[in-house]
């Protein structure tokens, strides 16, 4: 088995596992699928700079250099994932102090007052 | 001195939009915010707002001055810590930037004034948050950068975050949970486009894309095309059209009055890369990813234009009905983009401005009227008359007219040019049936609405009349409103501004003269696609020679 192989089949799992748990109702499952799939993006925005064995990751004098740039790319969407993961967080529990309820919907399914006043706004 | 200083003003003119919300939300950051009504109307909210208000106007002038040096043909390029393109990032302004900053700035001088009449002492750090979204939407427009447009595509979307759900409630963080989830899914499905357009360009410049687009094989083309795809996937969510626009109407109904304004703009942004990426980039001349887009926006367009006009005439909250207008202007606007001709986008970037503006204006007006109502709100049934019925009455009937398409206002010329401008191409029975019926559905709409809060009312008990009757709140929205209705008296010198911007787009020669120039000579190497610095250097992309 190649090295493209192991990664790319690992950046489809977890991408898939990511979007399973994006589909869930509640909110913390909601906020896992979010990571998840970001740590999948992250890996594949790394992996298209191609692959790179005994190389060294920033420029040097002699010998070959991985592409630096994709570590940058990941770099930013590293940091900007951390914040949203936190917002989204932060988000979520005040949510769930607001309306009583972990439903993304803001009440459980089937919750008769829940769906009158959605009807209703 | 004040030359030198002048070197420097106009130097760095280009970042300044950026820099300007920047500086100012840090500042107001700093100084602080206690939070809460309690302290309405004391001195720290006054400062805060006189902060503010100083940089909205300071920022408005300068996206004029930028705007006056682009109408010339200008093209300005800003190397950001002066590392060239292709290996650094570049702020470019063009017609279109420079236009669209305009548009954002202007829009927020008075949807700030209308805020500063109450709603940002309803929750903490109202002022720092519009100034960080103005940050990220005047950064999207000037960058020239494709990964730049992420980071600040996420810029804007932390502050709008934050927004949607001031003045909290539990509508606002159901709405706010969903809008964010989504927002994030598709911030994901942008870093996995870019990822695909870099592993096969070997760059996220605009300029140098534009370039080596035209150079990729077959096989490589179908890679980029998809890479394309997605970006027009996470555009079209921002955009909101067909089949991503169900986030919109509750997420504009649930946000506070002045956010929903400011809002207007980001759906923009959406547009505004969408012409970026797939009607400049891969625009004619495009090689083998020529027009990916083309079989997707025209059907997308209409289809969002009859679902937002649909979704108009079921509404059964005004604010809820000004959200789903909102959805068919957006699709007037790709529909007008998918015909790519440059007649149709010139067209589009009128009716853009137009719609842009009287979005605002009518969110504003919702909130007026709905507070003049008492507690049946902005809910379409019969209730106590409005304090002031005239004045509102006719801001509602303009702002509708206009909507609407009626002549003379802006909204008929607009969608008037987008008709004119499809007349030869094939698709021009499903344009004109479309806009034209959904445009009568549209006056329907509003004329059902604007009969139920003017004129079906129920005896008036007294408490309510004077009820947000405020001078402040009503200018704010009659200038927003007057803004709009003088693009069709500017109409003229407009519509010659959006063609030459159009041509300008076209020009993908001259674009990248401007942008890659000082690299394109044979002194500079890239290594792209990448193969590990060992012997294969490939001459970049030439400025010149495209």
């Amino acid at each position: 088995m190649s090295l493209e192989f192991l990664v790319a089949s690992g950046i489809g799992v977890v991408t898939a596992t990511g979007i399973y748990l994006i589909l869930r109702g509640r909110t913390w499952p909601v906020v896992l699928g979010l990571s998840l799939l970001g740590y999948a993006v992250n890996v594949f925005i790394f992996a298209m700079g191609r692959l790179w064995q005994d190389a060294a990751p920033i420029l040097s004098a002699t010998g070959r250099v991985a592409d630096p740039l994709p570590q940058a790319l990941v770099l930013t969407a590293i940091v900007i994932g951390f914040a949203t993961t936190g917002f989204v967080i932060e988000l979520a529990l005040r949510s769930r102090h607001e309306s009583g309820s972990d439903h993304v919907d803001g009440h459980e399914p089937g919750h008769r007052a829940g769906k009158a006043r959605d009807e209703a706004a | 001195m004040s030359e030198f200083l002048n070197a420097i003003f106009s130097l760095h003119l280009p970042v300044l939009p950026v820099l300007l919300p920047l500086f100012t939300a840090a500042a107001l950051l700093l100084l602080g915010d206690d939070g809460g009504e309690a302290n309405h109307g004391g001195r720290l909210l006054r400062r805060r707002r006189l902060i503010s208000m100083a940089s909205a106007l300071l920022g408005a002038v300068l996206a004029w001055r930028l705007m006056s040096e682009a109408a010339v043909g200008t093209l300005t390029v800003y190397p950001l810590g002066g590392w060239p393109a292709p290996f650094g990032i570049v702020l470019v302004i063009d017609r279109l930037s420079a236009m669209m900053l305009a548009l954002t700035w202007t829009i927020a001088v008075p949807v700030l004034w209308y805020a500063a009449g109450g709603w940002d002492a309803h929750g903490r750090h109202f002022h720092t948050m519009f100034h960080f979204l103005l940050m990220g939407v005047s950064g999207a427009f000037v960058t020239g950068d494709l990964f730049n447009l992420f980071v600040f595509f996420e810029v804007l979307l932390i502050a709008s975050y934050v927004l949607l759900v001031h003045g909290q409630g539990r509508a606002r963080f159901k709405a706010g949970v969903h809008y964010v989830v989504l927002n994030l899914v598709a911030s994901a499905l942008f870093l996995v486009g870019l990822a695909i357009i870099y592993g096969v360009a070997g760059t996220l410049n605009m300029a140098d894309l534009a370039l080596r687009v035209a150079q990729l094989g077959p096989q490589q083309a179908a890679l980029f095309k998809a890479g394309a795809m997605l970006l027009l996937v996470v555009f079209g969510l921002k955009a909101a059209i067909v089949p991503l626009y169900l986030w919109l109407p509750g997420t504009y109904a649930a946000a506070s009055a002045p956010v929903a304004a400011m809002f207007a703009i980001m759906t923009k942004v959406g547009v505004y890369s969408i012409i970026r990426v797939h009607a400049v980039i891969l625009g004619d001349g495009a090689g083998h990813a020529a027009l990916a887009a083309e079989p997707w926006l025209l059907p997308v367009g209409l289809l969002t234009i009859a679902l937002g006009v649909l979704g108009a005439l079921a509404a059964h909250s005004l604010a809820r009905l000004v959200s789903y207008l909102t959805v068919a202007s957006v699709g007037t606007i790709v529909t007008a983009i998918g015909l790519f001709t440059p007649a149709a986008l010139s067209a589009a970037l009128y009716y853009m401005m137009h719609s842009t503006l009287v979005a605002a204006a009518l969110f504003l007006l919702v909130e007026l009227v709905a507070t003049q109502r008492g507690t049946a709100s902005d809910r379409l049934q019969p209730a106590a008359p409005v304090a002031q019925p005239v004045l509102l009455g006719i801001m509602t009937l303009l702002g509708s007219a206009s909507v609407a398409g009626l002549p003379p206002l802006p909204g008929f010329l607009g969608k008037l040019m987008i008709l004119e401008s499809s007349a030869l191409t094939p698709a021009h029975a499903w344009v004109w049936s479309v806009v034209l019926v959904t445009s009568v559905m549209t006056l329907v709409g509003l004329a059902r609405a604007g009969a139920i809060l003017f004129w079906n009312v129920l005896p008036a008990d007294g408490q309510h009349a004077r009820a947000g009757r405020s001078s402040r709140l009503t200018l704010a929205t009659l200038g927003l409103l007057s803004l709009s209705l003088l693009l069709a008296v500017a109409a003229s010198p407009l519509k010659r501004y959006t063609d030459a911007a159009v041509v300008q787009l076209a020009d993908r020669a001259a674009y990248a003269k401007a942008v890659l120039g000082p690299v394109g000579g044979t002194a500079a190497q890239t290594t792209r696609p990448y193969r590990g610095g060992e012997g294969e250097v490939i001459l970049p992309a030439r400025g010149d020679k495209p």
